[in-house]
């Protein structure tokens, strides 16, 4: 196999950021080809400042090269300019460890992270010199596969993607490789049959082959999908590994070159969330929890740091304040004498109670800018909706302990276009920014609060599956509310995301198998990196739309009945259904549920499903209680009197 | 003026091969990770946000391969087993991406300027593509030739109209095809090796370009701000060192008496 190098290396002084081609990491693998060895290409479909930090994909990484059967390396979604220039010098998608053409590895394998980058996968997949759509590949053919979060709706890229691996790819990974190292060397390249490898495949537990389904419709509207082989099962459940201790990866992380985002060490504390926000994707797909054990977090930390001269390493889960002795790894890690006080901590995803800044404090003794801090609901009401159980006390509580340690500048997160919200909750936003600000003055004469909003897109696998998502031109207008709020109070800024974005995102998400066909025409209509805002172009989805004689008002915006089937019924994240709609009904009647790691189990399902227990190191809650658990909610909408003057 | 103990290291090193496409900044960057990992006392700034303490030269533009880059570390009092200066090289290098090797190192005295200021002049190995080998030469005596150069270059996003003609010192065609010498000055405004192609002719296109030597001038003469140690060996490579280029401490030992303010005890 020729390495594309020479040809590449002609190209790219022509192209901008010509370091994310070259590969060379620190961490990076040459492997050699040969028989007996699946060749995989893991690629992420976005930038390499984007895809080069992703954890799931260095972790399978590494898996992958330690196997004697296996080699892996990666590719990144080239830039426009490069990917015009490749186009042009006839150069396909190629690896950056050897720079080897895709098209002469085994298997594709894409990591969906995001559903706006449904358009690159097929751009790559065309770019690789692979038959675009599954049913036109042959036994030659490289085999595409993915991954990821989104892979729980998986329909919408169900033509063009051989397999889709639900869940946790650890284990899963390796079966796969077995399925294919086997089937590879069962004939010569031309004679090997695709079917017979669908059929293996489906035999993995976790691997959804949509091939072997079928989409009934009705009146324009999904009925059912249902096997059509006898393979297949009629549901495919997601795969959980149940010890992260077993799995202490990516022991080497790559160390890139040049810039990409989150350049630091990552180390993943647990994985999983019970904390219960009914809109969160990531934490009703994850569960149960699972800890790493905090002397094998010290330890991933210490080797890391060594090992990447990184000065600093980011606990990472979807909660890690919850993390069982996060303090004490954290100072652990702070006071090492081998760090020199010179390596800093950050916690990604912090709780919003004043104990947890508290905690922020201590660790970001070098580097005290900004602090981060996800409200969700601008009022309490809406926060019970979300189940997003912040009381007022504990977030005016967080944002003067911010303020009052030092910070000068604290970033809300919030979501518009969720369930039952009316203007009054929007506005929340800007009476709660404005709340922040004055506390801020308390302590400095010049304090900034960004108020960050995003439309909400209604996710597979939530209670909130059934919702309609709000109309572009909804949040729009929910957006003007904000801005003409915010201009009357100095200090606070709102920043929004393109509600025509979210509804496209709303589209790709939740859409079923037809909506393949859109994205392909969107697509060949020139629309790659869509989740770029200078490249999105919400013109060429309806377009596409209406030439497949689909609608947004049918896809996104409509709600859902508790009958109707939705495309991804035939995926399980092991959660129940009766759940879901039980938790939907709970959300529109403002019941709250608590964290179920501190306190009984809802049978949720995710635990009995796979035989498993949350795997925590202390079985209570963080003291005092947090976020609506352990917590004494009466009152919880209460603000505290010496904020109450205002506006009044 | 340096605080009391801290010594200033000077640090040459390669860029060649694939490396050559990243940055300037994303060199600061893995030197400084590199730093970190050599455990060398590098000092810090004080202040809201500390950095390591550390100084590039001339900016070498992406793509363009160097065999003489430098770097000034700043360094806080020697450490019970630090790693000697002279042993740095093979320390450093390994920590390093492939394509960068650190061949030489050395203390240097606080009386010098800055490598920014200092460099006055750098010899370039240019690769010229699109013109045919026997007009070379008549194009580099064109450019030699004319009075003013005015070259098209896009500076902080904005096209700009430069006359590079003053900056070029020298110019000649080389043994191998298709390739030429310059030298190019650094001051006002530096020249990049794509100006000069550009300058050659509208059919003429940079092909690689490679920056061989960087050099100081001071008082008449031109030296290099740090030599290879290859023009000796062992122990006569520091003492030539110190003879050629005075401004160069003894690379072997850490200076002594390290909280010296200067250099000139060395000379």
């Amino acid at each position: 196999m020729e390495t594309l190098w020479p040809r590449i290396e002609r190209i790219l002084p022509t192209v901008s950021k010509p370091a994310r081609y070259i590969g060379g990491e620190q961490g990076s693998q040459s492997p050699e080809h040969g028989p007996g060895k699946v060749a995989w290409l893991l690629v992420y479909p976005d930038t390499y400042e984007i895809g080069l930090p992703n954890q799931g994909l260095q972790i399978l990484y590494e898996i992958l090269n330690e196997r004697p059967d296996a080699l892996a390396e990666r590719s990144y979604a080239p830039w426009v300019d490069m990917e015009a220039a490749m186009r042009s010098a006839g150069v396909p998608l190629f690896s950056v460890e050897q720079h080897l053409p895709a098209a002469a590895f085994d298997v594709l394998a894409f990591n969906l992270s995001a559903e706006l980058v449904y358009t690159n996968v097929l751009n790559l997949i065309d770019l690789a010199s692979i038959p675009l759509r599954a049913s036109d590949r042959g036994g030659a053919d490289t085999l595409v596969v993915a991954g990821g979060h989104c892979a729980f709706n998986p329909e919408p890229l169900a033509d063009y993607v051989d397999a889709f691996v639900l869940g946790d790819g650890e284990e899963a990974v390796g079966e796969v490789n077995d399925v294919l190292a086997c089937w590879l060397a069962s004939a010569a390249p031309e004679a090997r049959d695709r079917a017979e490898l669908r059929r293996a495949l489906a035999h993995v537990e976790g691997v959804y082959v949509p091939a072997l389904y079928t989409p009934e419709y009705a009146g324009g509207r999904l009925t059912a999908t249902r096997p059509n082989d006898p393979a297949a099962p009629a549901s495919v459940t997601k795969r959980t590994v149940s010890d992260l201790a077993s799995w202490p990866y990516p022991s080497r992380p790559l160390v890139p070159l040049t810039e990409v985002v989150h350049d630091r060490l990552n180390v993943e504390v647990f994985r999983g969330c019970t904390r219960g926000c009914r809109f969160c994707q990531a934490g009703m797909i994850t569960r149960p929890v699972r800890e790493r054990p905090a002397e094998q977090v010290r330890q991933m930390v210490r080797r890391g740091l060594e090992w990447s001269g990184h000065d600093e390493v980011a606990l990472t889960s979807l909660s890690s304040a919850d993390f069982s002795g996060i303090e004490e790894t954290v100072r652990d890690i702070v006071d090492a004498p081998e760090h020199e006080g010179q390596v800093s901590v950050s916690l990604p995803s912090l709780r919003v109670d004043a104990f947890t800044v508290g905690t922020a404090a201590e660790i970001q003794k070098v580097r005290r800018t900004g602090l981060t801090f996800a409200p969700e609901g601008g009022t309490w009401r809406m926060r019970t909706v979300i189940n997003k159980l912040i009381r007022e006390e504990d977030l005016y509580g967080a944002v003067d302990a911010a303020f009052s340690q030092g910070w000068r500048r604290v970033k809300l997160y919030f979501l518009i276009g969720l369930p039952t919200e009316r203007d009054e909750d929007v506005l929340g936003i800007t009476e709660l920014g404005a709340r922040c600000v004055e506390i801020g003055r308390r302590h400095h004469p010049s304090v900034t609060v960004v108020a960050s909003v995003g439309g909400f897109v209604p996710k597979a696998h939530t209670p909130f599956q059934w919702f309609g998502m709000d109309t572009a031109a909804e949040l729009e207008r929910k957006v003007a509310l904000l801005r003409a709020e915010a201009k009357t109070v100095r200090g606070l800024t709102v920043r929004w995301h393109d509600p025509a974005a979210s509804v496209a995102e709303g589209l790709a998400s939740r859409g079923d198998r037809r909506m393949g066909a859109v994205i392909e025409r969107v697509w060949r209509a020139g629309g790659v990196f869509q989740e770029w805002s200078e490249r999105f172009d919400l013109s060429l989805w309806e377009a596409a739309l209406e030439a497949e004689g689909l609608s947004l008002a049918e896809l996104c915006h409509r709600e859902r009945g508790q009958d109707e089937v939705l495309p991804w019924d035939h995926i399980s994240a092991g959660l129940h259904r009766d759940f879901l709609w039980g938790d939907w009904q709970d959300a529109l009647a403002r019941v709250a549920v608590e964290d179920c790691r501190w306190t009984p189990c809802y049978d949720c399902g995710a635990c009995t499903g796979f035989g498993l227990e949350h795997v925590v190191a202390s079985p209570l809650p963080p003291a005092g209680g947090s976020q609506g658990t352990g917590q004494d909610l009466t009152g919880a909408d209460r603000i505290p009197v010496r904020l109450v003057a205002r506006g009044s | 003026m340096a605080p009391e103990g801290q010594r200033r290291l000077r640090l040459r090193f390669t860029k060649a091969g694939k490396i050559r496409f990243t940055s300037h900044r994303d060199v600061a960057r893995l030197w400084e990770r590199a730093l970190r990992r050599s455990r060398l006392p590098v000092a810090y700034s004080q202040g809201f946000v500390p950095h390591p303490l550390v100084s590039f030269g001339l900016a070498l533009p992406t793509g363009c391969e160097s065999r003489g880059e430098y770097l000034d570390v700043r360094l806080g009092p020697p450490r019970p087993g630090e790693t000697p200066v002279a042993a740095l090289p093979a320390v450093l290098s390994p920590l390093l991406p492939e394509g960068i090797d650190v061949e030489a190192a050395a203390l240097v005295g606080e009386a010098e300027g800055s490598l920014q200021q200092e460099v006055a002049s750098c010899d370039w190995e240019l690769e010229v593509l699109g013109v045919p080998g026997e007009q070379l030469q008549e194009r580099v005596e064109q450019v030699l030739a004319a009075p003013v150069l005015t070259v098209r270059r896009e500076r902080k996003g904005r096209p700009s109209d430069d006359d590079i003609r003053p900056a070029i010192l020298a110019l000649a065609v080389t043994g191998s095809q298709g390739h030429l010498r310059a030298a190019l000055a650094t001051h006002p405004r530096g020249v990049r090796p794509g100006d000069l192609v550009s300058a050659l002719g509208t059919d003429a296109v940079a092909g690689r370009a490679c920056r061989t030597h960087q050099w100081i001038e001071r008082d008449g003469a031109r030296f290099e701000p740090l030599p290879l140690s290859g023009l000796g060996t062992g122990r006569d490579a520091p003492q030539h060192a110190r003879k050629a280029f005075p401004h160069v401490r003894d690379g072997v030992h850490p200076d002594p008496r390290g909280s010296s303010p200067g250099g000139d005890g060395e000379r």
